[in-house]
Order: structure tokens, then C-alpha cells, then sequence
């Protein structure tokens, strides 16, 4: 591959994929200079795949060949486009009709009206896109993404991500080039550094550094990793970029490994993200045959490849110690650092381990300059952070926002508030790392530094809203069962404290703690910080401590009032049927997943509370309010 | 782990000559073991100590390294799994949104908790952390098949169809 090879086939696509990005009557009119009058995006995102977007990809290419007008229309299997709650998703451009919730009838409506006869199902648009006078707009005009800026989210939803061409495009593999062609390995390291750029897996470590670590750490053999282990339950941005512009971590990885003076990558990916794994095997097969990996890359006599990882779940493998002993085939058991990864890393050499989403930025900073992207967000967190909203909140999905974006924007705004009409209590950060910041802190700017002060951290963007129903002491407790779960054992502090924490929560939601139970709480708590060997240990306290800071109240409630507010405890809590008011009409009798419930026909009915689950489904389908939780 | 009844191992040949196969593929890989573990599991279904035993004399290392890398894992399975996989997740997005209370209709439906498999062996349970669809929560998976925006009275009949 040449640039000039590189060129021609960026001009022979671009117009076309620059029609999914433009509006109106600009993007209808560069739509007519293409060789399709419309393009038509169907997303084969996770979120998307399993509300069924492959029937409807099949059941449209069907209904193109029905119409005979397939030759004219471009569809494109996309990535995520962030809005997983309206899928299966289907976008129509140039007009950037957004089509949620598509069905396979839906899907036979829009070739016949709209691709055919021109006519946009308004009754089939996202009801946001659609005015009330009738008059469309588009997605990027949507609450949605208005406020969003999307760097290292793209591609995602734009391009096809398993076609390089479509990469290439927009503007891919042009940074690789520039910086095989034109800069030193200082130099890359440099901009990188300039650019404030921070580790997006949670630390927030300045990437440049971390770079300049491994490029002057000596050596002969280096590797490049990428960790896409995406462990918090909750996040997934890294799966979604992988899925939606696996060559972006290619390129960025191939840029990393010039500089730091490596010739072999590996990705450490979940075995959990299928079509990751396999977008991804397909972006590298294509970019070895394109000749952007493999020997001699752009004829500069560098050479680099890139092997896949797969893991095997386990959630201390996100830890970058743990991670490259797993892809050493052993038990990924973090180790002490330092010796840090940039020293001694991967079978003994220094090693760059730098996230998906990090990655996801590098060829853009290279190709925009340090200063573009250090034009954006706070003095000391640079760029963007994408989030993924999920729990209580309208808009469940990606976003990336510029840091500094405040918790009251992401969540009102972009997120569309709480369904039902509750009301907001916390937003948890960080996953089990992490904490929870409440609602009076809900005008907080995010960035690095606001989290940590407020008890939470970044973390890998997992970003999940509760409501009035949530109960804290519950949620701390689910934290500690997967940091009980996922400990690995190695030390102490971890592998026992953990035990304890969630077995005092549990005495805690049972009906049985005592307040003197919060002080051992701190203590231990304070106890792992200080001397766990690794950052799961470290942080495992966090959701413990920073609920415990925020809604001590609800704790003494459940200690001293044996009492659950949120009505979420079950052993604080019971189901009974008022007989005054049962009808006897069995609807409750019949729906019990545990046969908890009998009684005759028109008698009243009991609740056998040795057998009930407290799940809740009697009180919903009651018609009488007979039932009552208390 | 609480041992259950012990199934006994009813490997083919024709299986262990995909193993072998595997084997000699990653043998010479550095990091080759968990590559080997995870095609294993894909041939056996999981993974008896008499296949950790082969891949162990196979790769040249000791079994007792290859049973830590095996039981590290979550992903890697020492008892065979139901004929249906039934999978709930519990990841945050799930857990918020009441995945838990799906995976107690799941057990009360099927007499079994999570981690085991029914005596017939047609299905297993497990709980997962996040398959990434959480604009779907709470989800739960039966093999391949996603199911979302689930409510604990779905459960019942959604397994039914599986019941065969």
C-alpha cells in the first residue's frame, strides 16, 4: 500500500459515507453526486442484534430485491448509534430519518413508502424526531446527541466496520502514515502528551507518559496491548467501538507500537462480546491483506501485527498485571508493580497496555494535533468521555460527551430523565470500583478530579442512574458480591475482606445489624485501601463507603427501624393479601412463578410466606389493591 | 464447590481427535493454554479432569497448572452443562431494573439455583455479568436467544418453549 493507493480509495468512498454525516439539503445534495439515491443503516450493534436488527436486515434485503430497486439503494450494517433502548435502529439518508423500534413489517412499510415512493413513515420515527406540525429532524438534532461530541465514538453507527474502504474514507490510516512518513517516535510521544490525553480505563494515567515510559525503557523485543476486558458490569463503549470501528484501534495500536518499538500486539478481549471478537478478526484479516500491517507498512520498513486474546471472565484480568499474566496463559493473578508494565511487562519486556477507548482517540490526535484536542473539556481532564447511561433512565445507551459535561446535563438532557415520573436519588460511577454521587450533587461538572472528590472515580464509564425504588444498602451489597466473586485470592485484604464486608451488609439487609456493625464497616474498609495488593482490592470499599457517606440514613433505617424505605430487602419485607378486599379472582394464584399463592375461586387468598419470593408480580397484576408489601 | 454426582466422561474418538488437533496448534504459542482450554470447551461442551489430563501431557506442562488456569475462570466449566443454557444477567443495568427477582423465577420454575442443572438435564442456570445488551434490562439468554425487558411472570412460558 502506498498513500497514493490509500488516497484513491479514500475518494472513491467518501462522498458516500459523508452523506450519513451532513443534513438536509447538503447531504440530499451530495447524495444525488453518489452512485446511490439512498442509503439505508440498520444497526448490528449488541444492543440492536438482540432485539432482532438481523431478521430485519434480511426480511430489507428481501423487500429491495421484491421492488427491483436494490441497485440503487446502499445498506449498511453499522455499529452502535448509542440509542439501545430504541432498537433495532434503522436510519435513511440523506434525509436522516431515524426509524426506532423497527419490526419486519415496519421495515416492508419503509422500502415501499419511503424508498420506493418517497414517502417517510412518520408513524415509525423516533417520536422525538418528528415535530408537531410534521416536519422531521434528525438524529444529530435530537436532545439526544445534540450536546454530545463524538471523537472516539465516531465511526460508530456511521461506517461499515467490517469494510476497511469505509474507514479509510474517513480519513483512516492517514495519521498512521503521516507518522511513519514524517515524525520521530519522540515526536508521536510528545503530541500524545500534549494532547492531555488520560487513560480511559479508569485511571486516568497521561497516555503520553506512559507511552515515553515504554519507547525509553531498554530492550530489544517490546509489545503493544490493548485491554478491551470491559469487566464493569454495566459499561460498554469498549465492546461498541470495537464493534463499530475496529480499525481506528488498528491503526492507533500499529502508531503506538512504531513509537514505543514493538512488532507484535495483542488485544485482550471478554470472550463474553462475540461479534467484538469477530468484527475485530475481520478488520485485522483486511488490514493484512491491505498491506497496514503486517512487514514493511507504507514501504517504511516498520513491521507490526496484532494477535487476538480471548478471556475467560474473570474481572481482575481488567488489571494490567492480571491481564498480561492471563495472556501468558496462567491464572490472571496481578503481581506487584513496580517493576510497572512499561519496564517488565508481557513475557518479561516492556509493555504498552493502553484501553480500547483510549486507542479510539490516537489517530485523531495525530491527525488534528495536540491543541484540538486539548481545546476540549476541563484544565486537567482533555477531550471526551464516553458514558454508557444505563438503570433508571429514558435513554439507556452511548454517549460521549466533553469532560466538564455536568451529571444534571448527561442525565435530564441526554439521557431523558427517569421513566415513570421518579425521581433521581444517584448516578453510581466506576462500577465496582466506584461510588455514587446524589442527587445534590447532580450539577457537578465530570471529570477526574470532580469524581474522586466526591468519593466516586471515572472508571471505565459505566454511568448508572437509580431511582427512588433503588435501596443503597442493596446496590453497596451487589457491589460486594461481584468483588466477592471476582476476587482472585492472591492477598489478604481482598480475598477475606471482601467476605466480611458483604457478610456484615447481608446481616445489614437481613434485619440483624447493629450500628456499632458501620464503625468494624469503616475500619475494615479503611484496612483494604491501604494493604490490598491491587486496585480491586484498593477500591472494592468504594460503593460501601460512598453510600455509607451519602444515605447513612437508609443504613439506620434497615439497623435500628428494621425497615427497608425502598421496600427492596426481603427478609425486611412481606407480601400479604388483604381478604377484606380479594375477590378471589386467582389472577395472582395463577401468575406466582413459586405457587406461593392458593385459595378457591371467589374466597379469599394466602400468601404462603415460607414459599414467596417477594418478586412483586401478585402486586402488579392484582386489579384490587388486595395486595400490600410492607 | 459443592461435588455433585459425578457424570461419567463419554468422550469420542472422533473428539479427541479435534483435541489433539487443538493441541498441536497452540503448543508451540507462547501463552497457549487458555486458547487450548477454550476450544476444548468448545468440543467436550466442558472440561472433565480426563480432558484437563490430556491437554496437560499434550502441552508439556503439569496438570495441576492446567486444573488453576481451568478453575480461574468463570468461564471454564468442570461439570457438563444443560441441554439449554439458561443464562440471567446480573450486571448493574440488570441488577437495577430487578434481574435478580428473574433469576428467582427461573429457579422456582425449574426446582434448581443457580450454578446447577435440572436432574433431566434439559436445562442449566448461571448469572452472568452483562452481555453488553443493556438498553434490553433485565435480560436473560436461553442458549443463543435474548430475552428482554423481561418481568418475572414472563419467565414461565418463555421456558415452556424450550420444554421439549
Amino acid at each position: 500500500m502506498t498513500i497514493e493507493q490509500l488516497n484513491e480509495i479514500k475518494a472513491k468512498r467518501a462522498d458516500i459515507v459523508k452523506v450519513r454525516t451532513i443534513i438536509r439539503e447538503e447531504g440530499e445534495k451530495l447524495a444525488k453526486e453518489t452512485a446511490y439515491r439512498k442509503q439505508i443503516l440498520v444497526c448490528g450493534g449488541t444492543g440492536c442484534t438482540s432485539s432482532g436488527s438481523m431478521k430485519i436486515l434480511e426480511a430489507l434485503n428481501e423487500e429491495l430485491k421484491a421492488t427491483g430497486i436494490q441497485d440503487e439503494i446502499l445498506v449498511v450494517r453499522t455499529g452502535c448509534f448509542g440509542l439501545c433502548s430504541l432498537g433495532p435502529i434503522v436510519i435513511v439518508y440523506p434525509e436522516g430519518a431515524f426509524y426506532a423500534q423497527a419490526t419486519v413489517e415496519g421495515i416492508k412499510r419503509i422500502v415501499d413508502e419511503h424508498l420506493v415512493k418517497g414517502e417517510i413513515c412518520k408513524d415509525l420515527l423516533y417520536k422525538e424526531t418528528v415535530h408537531e406540525d410534521g416536519s422531521i429532524i434528525s438524529l444529530y438534532e435530537t436532545n439526544f446527541y445534540k450536546k454530545q461530541k463524538r471523537i472516539a465514538l465516531r465511526n460508530c453507527g456511521v461506517i461499515d466496520p467490517e469494510n476497511i474502504e469505509e474507514y479509510i474514507a474517513t480519513e483512516g490510516y492517514q495519521a498512521l502514515y503521516k507518522v511513519l512518513d514524517s515524525m520521530t517516535p519522540d515526536q508521536v510521544a510528545q503530541e500524545v502528551l500534549d494532547s492531555g490525553l488520560r487513560g480511559r480505563g479508569g485511571a486516568g494515567f497521561p497516555t503520553g507518559r506512559k507511552w515515553m515510559f515504554t519507547k525509553d525503557a531498554p530492550g530489544d523485543v517490546k509489545y503493544v496491548a490493548c485491554n478491551a476486558d470491559e469487566g464493569d458490569p454495566g459499561a460498554f463503549m469498549d465492546r461498541s467501538i470495537l464493534e463499530g470501528d475496529p480499525h481506528a484501534i488498528i491503526e492507533a495500536m500499529t502508531i503506538a507500537a512504531y513509537t514505543v518499538g514493538a512488532n507484535q500486539g495483542y488485544v485482550y478481549v471478554r470472550a463474553e462480546y462475540p461479534v467484538a471478537v469477530h468484527r475485530l478478526s475481520i478488520a485485522l484479516q483486511q488490514a493484512r491483506d491491505y498491506g497496514l500491517l503486517g512487514k514493511n507498512i507504507f514501504g517504511k520498513g516498520f513491521d507490526f501485527d496484532i494477535e487476538i486474546r480471548l478471556g475467560a471472565g474473570a474481572f481482575v484480568c481488567g488489571e494490567e498485571t492480571a491481564l498480561l499474566t492471563s495472556i501468558e496463559g496462567n491464572r490472571g493473578e496481578p503481581r506487584p508493580r513496580p517493576p510497572f508494565p512499561a519496564v517488565k511487562g508481557l513475557f518479561g519486556k516492556p509493555t504498552l497496555l493502553n484501553n480500547v477507548e483510549t486507542y479510539s482517540n490516537i489517530a485523531q490526535i495525530i491527525r488534528n494535533g495536540a491543541a484540538w484536542y486539548a481545546s476540549m473539556g476541563t484544565e486537567k481532564s482533555k477531550g471526551t468521555k464516553v458514558f454508557a447511561l444505563g438503570g433508571k433512565i429514558t435513554n439507556v445507551g452511548l454517549v460521549e460527551i466533553p469532560m466538564g459535561t455536568t451529571l444534571r446535563e448527561i442525565v435530564e438532557e441526554i439521557g431523558g430523565g427517569i421513566p415513570n415520573g421518579k425521581k433521581f436519588k444517584a448516578a453510581q460511577t466506576g462500577g465496582p470500583s466506584g461510588g455514587c454521587i446524589p442527587a445534590q450533587y447532580i450539577d457537578t461538572p465530570i471529570d477526574y478530579e470532580s469524581l474522586s472528590a466526591l468519593g466516586s472515580m471515572m472508571g471505565s464509564g459505566g454511568l448508572i442512574v437509580m431511582d427512588e425504588d433503588n435501596c443503597m444498602v442493596d446496590v453497596s451489597k451487589f457491589y460486594l458480591n461481584f468483588t466477592v466473586d471476582e476476587s482472585c485470592g492472591k492477598c489478604t485484604p481482598c480475598r477475606i475482606g471482601t467476605r466480611k464486608l458483604y457478610q456484615l451488609l447481608e446481616k445489614i439487609t437481613d434485619g440483624k445489624g447493629e450500628m456499632k456493625d458501620l464503625d468494624t464497616i469503616d475500619e475494615l474498609a479503611n484496612h483494604m485501601k491501604s494493604s490490598s495488593l491491587c486496585a480491586l482490592g484498593q477500591s472494592a470499599p468504594n460503593p460501601v463507603l460512598s453510600t455509607l457517606q451519602y444515605f447513612k440514613d437508609e443504613y439506620i433505617a434497615h439497623i435500628e427501624g428494621k425497615c427497608c424505605p425502598s421496600g427492596v430487602c426481603k427478609n425486611l419485607l412481606q407480601y400479604n393479601i388483604i381478604a377484606d378486599k380479594c375477590k378471589g379472582c386467582t389472577l395472582c394464584a395463577r401468575n406466582c412463578p413459586a405457587k406461593a399463592i392458593t385459595g378457591t375461586v371467589k374466597q379469599p387468598h394466602v400468601i404462603d410466606q415460607s414459599k414467596c419470593i417477594k418478586c412483586g408480580v401478585c402486586i402488579s397484576n392484582c386489579k384490587f389493591g388486595a395486595i400490600i408489601k410492607k | 464447590m459443592t461435588e455433585k454426582t459425578v457424570v461419567p466422561f463419554q468422550g469420542t474418538p472422533e473428539q479427541e481427535a479435534q483435541l489433539k488437533e487443538v493441541i498441536a496448534k497452540h503448543h508451540d504459542q507462547p501463552g497457549g493454554l487458555m486458547p487450548t482450554l477454550q476450544e476444548a470447551q468448545g468440543i467436550y461442551g466442558y472440561l472433565p479432569i480426563e480432558v484437563q489430563r490430556m491437554i496437560a501431557d499434550g502441552l508439556g506442562m503439569s496438570l495441576s497448572e492446567v486444573y488453576g488456569v481451568a478453575t480461574f475462570y468463570s468461564q471454564f466449566s468442570l461439570t457438563p452443562k444443560g441441554k439449554h443454557k439458561i443464562s440471567v444477567c446480573l450486571g448493574t443495568a440488570c441488577y437495577v431494573k430487578g434481574s435478580d427477582k428473574i433469576l428467582e423465577a427461573v429457579e422456582a420454575k425449574l426446582g434448581i439455583k443457580s450454578g446447577e442443572c435440572t436432574a433431566d438435564g434439559k436445562f442449566s442456570i448461571d448469572s452472568c455479568r452483562c452481555v453488553g445488551a443493556c438498553g434490553l434490562a433485565p435480560v436473560m439468554l436461553v442458549d443463543e436467544d435474548v430475552y428482554g425487558k423481561l418481568t418475572p411472570e414472563q419467565v414461565g412460558k418463555i421456558l415452556d418453549k424450550y420444554d421439549d
